[in-house]
Order: structure tokens, then sequence, then C-alpha cells
């Protein structure tokens, strides 16, 4: 089983530099989870930490409050955490702060809405037929 | 040099460093064009071309007017797909590189959430369309880790013999597209035509030629067909010999090697900050291989070696890939020798659906077969992170369950999009033919990328 750290926001950057300088070579994964409705907060940002020198892998989660929507961004300890924090930024909304670009990567750049996010529908764009009903 | 004595005068403005009223015919723009008076035997040679001067790399000194910057894609057919580059050039050589990419996102994430575990490998094995069966075998293994069961014998040496097979499917494909790449047209027809043995023993067995579904939670979908020792022994016979074609035609060829050879240098310390996994890491001088480390589906149960290159340049991962096939020919023909005997999926009837014989005859049967291709099986809260050593790299699956059948949460993490980052060291300060070989040796496949 991969073993679970979960950090208060301010020690986020802290424990993720920590494990790094403890051999943790390579962020794996970067995401993130919306527990709408569910849990306070809202959002769960979820890094997958692996050291192949150990072959072991870590796992630290940090809970994103809706309010402030801001995590800091890792890019500066693991810079192949840039396109995942792109797509997080893309997909949930969540802003990462210190980030190089922090532009959408997925979506076009013009979209509305960030669509990982469990109150935003599937299916739900209006479509482009003619007499089609219109959909908010 | 033209002397025009009536208009000398006119022309005083034009006449710097003139000599008895004539005007330098250099300080004007046809005079430049003039070739020189007085060449030396270098120069003629150069000009001529019987002498080659390599100066592929512009001075740093240039300035910023004589940079470029150039869109590559998203329809180019050396970017694997519709992945967008923006190249700054400087003359020949690529500064910078930012890759685009999003062109076929499809939400795939998105869609994995309101399909049940049963439907969601027909989801995640169109992701990264050369390996499907990878994808399957990675949202297979997460969800039986959730939901604590273990698979038979005869289904995980299936599994391996499948996604070992696609492997070699995989590779071929990046040899033979490699290849095409760098103007190789050869191996792209070799590589095509021999991964078409696969796909016709892949298209027998799953009833499709990719994205097969066949692979999922609980086992296999269907078991081997009744001759299948004899397709994999045609396989297992014509690859290698096909493979030697290879090494005759390129393994010693001059301009092959002159053109991969110290091209897109990969470090380890590179891969390592950038998180790139697969034949990349490994040709970069490190022996890291998911299969050894952190075995899945019994592989740990098959003797085979994990290749491993210093030279870190696309000339080693292209041989990589060449010695892979070969480690995975091996695993196909131990897994085709001990395939168990027994049942091909697991006999949790919670879990599988019944065979479609005893649907006439048992009432039991027929509410299973109902309440799972209808409400799918639930499976119990949790979260999980599995990860496999698909042919680019390691492919992670994440799934978040809230006890329903539906994942609430599913993340593929795909080794291509990881890879993509390294592009921008890849082919920096490189000239912009060697930017195709680049991206070729890392091999992304955009549906991995952009799902």
């Amino acid at each position: 089983m991969i073993e679970v750290l979960e950090v208060e926001i301010e020690k986020y950057h802290q424990q993720i530099k920590a494990l790094f300088d403890d051999g943790y070579e390579m962020m794996v994964d970067l995401t993130a989870v919306d527990w709408f409705r569910k849990r306070e907060p809202r959002f769960e940002l979820v890094v997958n930490l692996l050291s192949l020198s150990k072959n072991s892998r870590k796992t630290v989660k940090v809970k994103v409050e809706d309010e402030t929507l801001t995590v800091p961004s890792i890019t500066d300890i693991y810079p192949g955490a840039n396109f995942y924090e792109r797509e997080v930024y893309d997909m949930f909304g969540i802003l990462f702060e210190n980030h190089p670009e922090l532009t959408r990567i997925l979506m076009p750049d013009d979209w509305i809405g960030h669509p990982l996010r469990k109150d935003y529908g599937s299916g739900r764009i209006p479509v482009q037929f003619k007499n089609a009903p219109k959909v908010d | 040099m033209v002397k025009n004595k009536e208009n000398s005068e006119d022309l005083e403005f034009w006449a710097t460093n003139s000599e008895e009223g004539g005007w330098n015919i250099a300080s004007t723009d046809e005079g430049s064009q003039k070739m020189n008076d007085e060449e030396t035997d270098q120069q003629l040679k150069i000009q001529t071309g019987s002498d080659v001067v390599d100066d592929y790399f512009i001075e740093e000194e240039t300035s910023e007017d004589e940079r470029m910057i150039v869109n590559m894609g998203p329809q180019h057919p050396s970017t694997h797909g519709v992945l967008r580059l923006q190249v700054e050039l400087e003359g020949e050589a690529v500064r910078r590189v930012k890759p685009v990419i999003g062109y076929l996102h499809t939400g795939m994430e998105k869609t994995g959430e309101e399909l049940t575990y049963l439907q969601g490998p027909t989801n995640t094995t169109r992701m990264d369309y050369l390996s499907p069966f990878f994808n399957e075998l990675v949202f297979s293994l997460a969800t039986e880790k959730l939901l604590d069961i273990e698979v038979p014998a005869r289904a995980q040496t299936i599994r391996i013999l499948m996604t070992e097979l696609n492997r070699i499917s995989s590779h071929l494909v990046a040899l033979a597209t490699g290849g095409m790449d760098i103007g190789a047209l050869s191996m792209m027809i070799f590589g095509f035509r021999e991964r078409e043995l696969i796909l016709n023993f892949f298209e027998k067995t799953t009833g499709l030629r990719m994205n097969h579904n066949y692979i999922r939670p609980g086992g296999v979908a269907a078991d081997l067909p009744d001759d299948w020792q004899k397709d994999v022994k045609e396989i297992l016979k014509i690859i290698p010999e096909k493979l030697k074609d290879y090494d005759e035609m390129l393994l010693d060829n001059p301009i092959w090697k002159g053109r991969l050879q110290n091209v897109g240098i990969l470090t380890t310390e590179e891969c390592l900050a950038y998180g790139i996994t697969g034949p990349s890491l490994r040709a970069a001088g490190y022996g890291w291989d998911l299969r050894k480390m952190q075995p899945y589906s019994g592989i740990e149960k098959f003797d085979f070696n994990v290749p491993v290159l210093q030279e870190s340049d696309v000339f080693a991962r292209w041989r990589i890939k060449v010695l892979e096939i070969l480690e995975s020919l091996s695993i196909v023909e131990q897994a085709m020798n001990k395939m168990p005997k027994g049942p091909y999926k697991i006999q949790d009837k919670k879990v599988t659906p019944p065979p479609r014989k005893r649907l006439d005859e048992s009432m039991e049967a027929l509410i299973h077969h109902f309440k799972i291709y209808t409400e799918g099986f639930k499976v119990p809260e949790g979260e999980v992170y599995v990860a496999v050593e698909s042919p680019r790299g390691e492919l992670g699956c994440y799934i978040v369950s809230d006890g329903s059948s539906k994942p609430y949460r599913m993340h593929v993490r795909g080794p291509s999009f990881c890879n993509l980052q390294a592009l921008p060291i890849v082919m920096a300060d490189s000239p912009i033919a060697d930017a195709v070989a680049a991206i070729a040796s890392l091999d992304p496949v955009i549906g991995d990328v952009d799902r």
C-alpha cells in the first residue's frame, strides 16, 4: 500500500521539499478530487511521489478551500509538475502560486468553466443544429 | 566597375571613398552581390560544393530580428497525431520550443465518471491507442485492488501474453514512424508489416484490431481461440528474423548513425526532474522497469532482462526499443509454454457475468446478468493508485470510489503527457532537421496526451 501523508496547505510546499530531499526524486502524478457537497473543504490535491532508489511511493494530500483556491506551485522542486498543475488548473480551477505559466492546457483558451468539477454537467454544450432547443 | 563621368556630380552623394570621380560600387545594393575579385582555392571549393563547411550552429551574437517563430503542426505528418509545436528558430537552429496540446481532448476522465466499472475499459482503451491492452490492464488492476479480489492464474497469464505482444506491436510502430520521420521509408513499411501479424492475432482473440475491451475487471472477456499456439509460434518465428533485417539495414548504416547519434541528449537527471519513465529513462542509463521493481499480474514469475543503454541519445532510444522487443518475445514464449489451465475470469457471481448458456437455465443467473449489465457491481469506498509499465513508461490509474457502481473520480497518468515535457529540452539548440528525430524518439501518442 502507498503511504498517504495529509498536510496543511501552509506546510505543503515544505513537506514536498522534505520528501524530495529524502530521496523521492520523481513526481509521478498530480491530480485533484472535487468533493462537491460531500466533504469540506471542497477540493483535495493528490500528489504522487516515487523514489527510484528506495523503490517506494508516497502520496501527499492537501485540502484546498473553495474560497481561496490557491496552492503553492511545486514546479521549483519538480519541474515535471508544470503540465500537471496546468491540467489541474484547467480542469478544476485551482490556482498555483509561482507557476511559470498557468494557462489552460487541454481546453481552448476561451473556455468557460472547469470540466472536471462535479457541478459541471457533461454533454450540456448547446448544439448548433437548426431548431435545436437551447440549453444553458 | 561602372564609371559615369557625365553624372558624376549628381552621384556625389553616393560616392564615398571614390577614386577619380567614380563611385564605389560596393556601397550600393547591387555592389554587395558582386563576387570577390580574388578568391582563394578554399573559397572556390566551398562555392562549387566540393568542400562542405559544417556551420549548422549560428553564432550567439545574432540579433533578435533573426529569430522566427514557426508553428509545426497540429497537422504535420511527423508529429504523430495532432501535436502542435511553437518553435523559435534562429536560422537553422531551434532555440525554444513550446508544445501546445489539447487538440484531441475528448474528456475521457469526465466520461469515466459516468460509466460503470465494467464499461470502464471501453473508455480507457481508447486513450493510448497504440497500447490499448495496457490501459485496460491498469484500469482493471485498480478496480480489482479496490474490490480486493485476485484473478485466476490463467487470466493473469493471458494478460501478460497480450500486453507483451502489445508492447511488441507498439514498439514496431515506434520504429516504423521513427524511421519514416528521418527518411528511412523502408523501415516504415517493414514495421507496419510485422505489426499486422500481431494485430491479426489480436483480432482473432478479441474481435478487434485496436480498442479491444478484452481485459476487464475480474479477468478477460473471452478465452484464447482454439489454435492460438500456432499463431503465437508464427509471431515468435517471424519477428526475430525481421529484427535481424532491421539491424542489417540500420545498425551499421552510416546515414542512420549520423542522423541519430549524439542527437537529442536526455540525461538521467533531466529524466528524473521531468518524471520521464520508460525506454527514454533506460536509454539514459537508469535501469528502472516497473515489471521488475513493482511487478503486476504475476510477471515476477517470468525470466527476462531489462536492457539499459548509457548513450542517452536518439540512437540509444531507438536501439533500446529493438532490445525490448526481443525481451518481450522471450516473455511471450514463456507465457505460451506455461499457460495454466482453468477459468479465464473470476468465479465471483457479483463481478463477472454468468455464461450465456446459464441464462436459459437459472433464474439466479439471469438476475446477476441483469444487475451487472444495468446497475453494475458496487465497489467499496476507497482510493487506489496502480501503475504498470507501458511501452512508453509508467501508466498509472488513480480511482476514487464512493461505494457506488461508478468511479467517483478516475484519473489516468499517461506516460506520453509527462514525456512531452522533455521536448523543449531535447530539441533546444539543435538543428531543425534533428527536431523531427527527437519527437520520434520520445514516441508520444496524442490520444494518451490529451485523453
